[in-house]
């Protein structure tokens, strides 16, 4: 085993230009000199999987509720034997985590509360599940109702005539907390059943490892995962759009889909287009609200706000339907090759065995696709509404002059926020004019602007200071694929790796040789060509389309459980997913072959240096 | 190829029966129809042996073994003798003769050059618990050319009266009438690659695994341990490779045309870093083997080659299955957690002390 260590958070270069980082953030989500020992003694490891590129002041909200969110249910809801949540601090603009485990002498006491409140939940899964979509979704109405509006010249008379005595800008300083506040709320929904599923997954898990040592982690994930998927719902709409616009010889209407107001009024104009189009606002609706981000940031792309990226996708599986290709996930066959599968590894065991594998995994099939689904109804519904609310403040606060560009508010800190806001309710009530932030942020912004470059410069270390032994606990491994291996091969320590062979996670299984196509980020996914191998970071489930037409996928970060490994299993397709370096070993270009059932990617060739669009895609992160 | 009394093809298709086919005969034909593709070939049937003997033979045979001495060793190779001759050199009736080559040559028509064969003796008595006479027949490998099929079928009918087949007989009282023989003709295989499979985990008996030693050549290298295989465990559900090791596989057997004998060659550098299976030659192995463990309904220990004469996809033969003893008696992996549930009925009988222990578990 190696002793290989990883950096100190400060043996990190602090990249030119990024002096002063620190002050971006809060001072809980910083590493601090006075702990330094304390924090110098765990084991940390970054999250670019959810947050794969430098925070803005204002997007931590994403990293710290859905963090804090996380734990509260381990350590204070479901009182989970050996696991609290996870600690979290930002380092250079990316955040790191680190587990914190149970002191041993608390385990036993636990334990009885444990089982009551996780058979409270399983007992009752299915209508604390239909209560909870209710909770949610009256979550996002009523942040759609919240406005923020310009404060008017004077208070209207209607005002003053029914003695109300209020300016109105209480309801834009109540609006503010209360969009905060609503956000908070779904993210403590979001996990309310996330860990349970993963409980669920994982004592499944655990007991076919103890029956079938070595079961490949591939075939229990197959066994308890569902086939028909919420997340996949706002691809198969537009699935079903592009089926639509074919059968409606609606096809000439999708040449120019990057002018979404011109592609809709050709269909609009067309003798079938009023049936379309009926049927594209009713997939909108929700369906639509899906970033191709991951909804942890404010440039995240949401297809109801930028209607030519569901257009674009629609004319590709025109296309693909027009040249005879068959555009629906194979859903039958996956559906069998599941029930064989179940029912093989079954017939392997002992009678009484079985009753115990049956109850497993009914258990963990009925909780784990929530894992699945939720994303749709927070990454997707919920933050696509909150960032489109936080963009309107914005806006507002640009128009009055507190910053250079309209979606500046970004720089600053939700609590800054409020003083802002503040400033602008003083400096307009008393009639003074501008606000004093006018002159305080469009520098300000600036310079912080050109720290968040400067560090988006610098990729984050995949992990903090010494290692344990070995990774063990559960959660870490399961959601985040950090093993104990993992990090051996992060620290270059795995002594059997050969060179042009990465290793990474076998997350779905099959064997291609392909064309790699690198994406450093979302918006540079219309260079992927039909028959590429997708080579990324990680990937989201906005890039549902994408999958149709590649032919394998690498990422660097994720486990068995990751986006890439459920939808690459759900198309039939190979991957490997958590490499580690994938992104930044492999270029656009080169010939590789992926094996999703070893877990292995092989550079064959290299690339002959490769121009024009995607060529610098890093930049783009 | 067309079945007629005197010829059965291992995939001709009819009905095996013991009596016909010898028991070596029978479960070559009932492998082929179970999907298990044993190295392709015929039987000649006992009809054939007894249509031979026809005519006097027989009686002339029981002139000479009558009142036989078994105690008399030199009295019997002296008896054995004279009839194994008289069977050997006995013309085969035409009409016999040409069904056999006519066999023959359907056989080797699969072929693009004429392969050896090998003869097998199977006679019908070969698993009765009683009488066994395993192992007291013939079987000559390498043979090329008609004439040297036929002369081995002769052969093979012959050892019906070895010394030791007659000493047997004599010992325990079986009469020779009605004494048959069925003899198997089938292609010498020329492997490519070769070894054994076993259906389970034979280090924990965890029988959701496949476990395959593979080796270039012949398999009588991998079954002796003379050579140090590639070994390949799979999951037997999803085919997906769980370890994989690379042999040294220092050499392998090959035959040698101008001796008609396997000879050991050296393996190249190149050759012995490589798996000697590719991943769908692996996964057809393991395959097979779980065909087999399904025909016999427990864990099997099947011997496999790759025939280099046989075409992609034809090429992989089985050529022997027998039930894994070691592990498949005992139970299989039990998990240590307690107190399962008799069913999901959530709440009241599903007991979460397994979920705790779970998870504790998974974590020390």
């Amino acid at each position: 085993m190696s002793m290989k260590s990883f950096p100190k958070p400060s043996d990190l270069q602090v990249p030119p230009g990024a002096e002063g980082w620190e002050e971006l953030y809060p001072y809980y989500l910083v590493f601090q000199d006075a702990l330094k020992a304390e924090e110098d003694e765990k084991f940390w490891f970054c999250d670019s999987q959810h947050w794969p590129t430098v925070f803005k002041p204002f997007e931590t909200i994403g990293g710290e509720f859905a963090v804090k969110c996380l734990g509260q249910y381990n350590a204070r809801h479901l009182m989970i034997p050996n696991a609290n949540g996870i600690d979290f601090r930002i380092h250079l603009g990316y955040l790191y985590m680190s587990p914190l485990p149970v002191p041993s002498e608390q385990i036993a006491a636990r334990v009885p509360e444990f089982e009551a409140r996780i058979g409270h939940y399983f007992a009752n899964w299915d209508t604390l599940l239909e209560q909870w979509h209710v909770k949610v979704k009256g979550t996002i109405a009523e942040m759609e109702t919240l406005t923020f509006e310009a404060l008017p010249d004077m208070v209207p008379m209607a005002d003053i005539l029914s003695g109300k005595a209020k300016d109105g800008s209480e309801v834009l300083l109540e609006n503010y907390d209360r969009l905060i506040q609503l956000c908070y709320q779904n993210w403590q929904y979001h996990f309310e059943f996330l860990n349970l599923g993963y409980i669920a997954y994982l004592d499944f898990f655990n007991f076919c490892k103890e029956v079938f040592p070595n079961i490949p982690d591939q075939s229990i994930a197959t066994m308890v995962q569902g086939v028909d998927m919420e997340l996949f719902r706002p691809d198969d709409e537009l699935k079903e759009l592009a089926a639509l616009a074919v059968e409606l010889d609606l096809a000439g209407a999708f040449s120019n889909t990057d002018d979404p107001a011109a592609t809709l009024a050709a269909i609009a104009a067309s003798p079938a287009g009023e049936r379309w189009l009926a049927r594209w606002e009713e997939a909108k609706d929700p369906w639509f609200n899906f970033t191709i981000g991951n909804g942890f940031y404010g440039h995240d792309k949401y297809w109801i706000e930028h209607q030519e990226i569901p257009l674009g996708f629609i004319a590709d599986y025109i296309h693909r339907l027009q040249g005879g290709a068959n555009i629906m996930r194979p859903t039958e066959k996956l559906i069998a090759e599941k029930d064989r599968i179940v029912s093989e590894y079954r017939d392997l065991l002992d009678p009484e065995i079985r009753e115990a594998f049956d109850a497993k995994r009914t258990l963990a099939a009925t909780a784990y696709p929530y894992v699945e689904n939720h994303n749709f109804y927070i990454e997707h519904w919920t933050m696509g509404v909150f960032w489109r609310k936080v963009r309107e403040l914005s806006r507002m606060l640009h128009a009055q002059g507190l910053w250079n560009e309209p979606e500046d508010m970004l720089y600053l800190g939700r609590n800054e926020v409020r003083d802002v806001l503040f400033d602008l309710v003083t400096s307009w009530g008393i009639g003074a004019g501008d606000p004093i932030g006018n002159v305080v942020w469009p520098q300000e912004i600036e310079r912080r602007r050109g720290i968040v470059d400067a560090l988006k410069t610098a990729r984050p270390a995949p992990a903090l200071n010494t290692p344990p032994s070995a990774i063990t606990e559960p959660f870490t491994r399961m959601l985040w694929g950090i093993t104990t291996e993992q990090v051996q091969q992060w620290l270059g320590g795995d002594e059997d790796s050969e060179s042009g062979v990465l290793k990474g996670m076998a997350a779905s299984p099959g064997l291609v040789e392909g064309m790699a196509r690198v994406v450093m980020h979302a918006d540079d996914l219309s260079e992927v060509q039909a028959g590429e191998i997708l080579v990324a970071p990680i990937t989201a489930p906005s890039w549902g389309p994408i999958f149709g037409k590649i032919k394998a996928t690498v990422t660097d970060i994720g486990g068995m459980m990751s986006h890439a490994a459920i939808v690459c299993r759900e198309y039939g397709l190979p991957a490997v997913t958590g490499t580690g370096s994938a992104s930044t070993t492999i270029r656009t270009g080169q010939m590789l072959r992926v094996d999703g059932t070893k877990g292995t990617v092989e550079i064959l060739e290299e690339a002959p240096v490769v121009t024009g669009p995607g060529a610098h895609s890093h930049s783009h992160v | 190829m067309s079945n007629n009394d005197f010829i059965e093809f291992f995939n001709g298709g009819s009905e095996p029966k013991l009596e016909n086919l010898g028991g070596k005969g029978a479960s070559l034909v009932t492998m082929t129809a179970a999907g298990m593709p044993v190295p392709p070939g015929f039987v000649v049937t006992t009809a054939a042996f007894d249509a031979f003997m026809e005519g006097g033979i027989t009686a002339e045979i029981n002139t000479i073994l009558a009142g036989l001495d078994p105690e008399d060793v030199k009295a019997v190779d002296a008896a054995s003798a004279t009839i194994r001759k008289m069977i050997t050199q006995r013309p085969v009736p035409s009409a016999l003769r040409e069904f056999t080559k006519d066999a023959y040559a359907s056989l080797q028509a699969n072929f693009a050059r004429e392969v050896p064969l090998a003869v097998r003796s199977s006679a019908t008595a070969e698993d009765l618990p009683d009488a066994s006479f395993a192992g007291q027949q013939d079987t000559y490998l390498w043979l090329n050319g008609y004439a040297s099929v036929t002369e081995h079928i002769r052969a093979c009918w012959a050892s019906l009266y070895t010394s030791r087949a007659i000493l047997y007989r004599l010992k325990n009282n079986i009469p020779d009438e009605g004494l048959s023989m069925a003899v198997v003709v089938q292609k010498m295989v020329n492997s490519a690659a070769s070894g054994v499979a076993m259906t389970l985990d034979p280090t924990n008996g965890d029988r959701s695994k496949i476990t395959i030693d593979a080796s270039y050549g012949v398999g009588e290298m991998v079954v002796s341990g003379t050579v140090t295989p590639d070994n390949i465990q799979l999951d037997k559900v999803t085919l997906a490779v769980i370890t994989e090791h690379i042999g040294a596989k220092h050499a392998e057997l090959i035959p040698d045309p101008a001796t008609n004998s396997l000879v050991e060659v050296e393996v190249s550098d190149e050759r012995r870093a490589v798996r000697c299976l590719s991943d769908v030659d692996l996964a057809l192995v393991a395959q097979l083997a779980k065909r087999a463990e399904k025909h016999y309904g427990c864990p099997q220990d099947i011997e496999w080659a790759l025939d280099a004469d046989l075409p992609e996809g034809e090429n992989l033969l089985l050529l022997q299955s027998r039930p894994e003893t070691v592990h498949s008696s005992k139970a299989t992996v039990k998990p240590t957690g307690s107190g399962y549930a008799s069913s999901l009925g959530l709440g009241s009988g599903f007991n979460f002390s397994s979920i705790t222990s779970s998870l504790l578990n998974s974590a020390s």
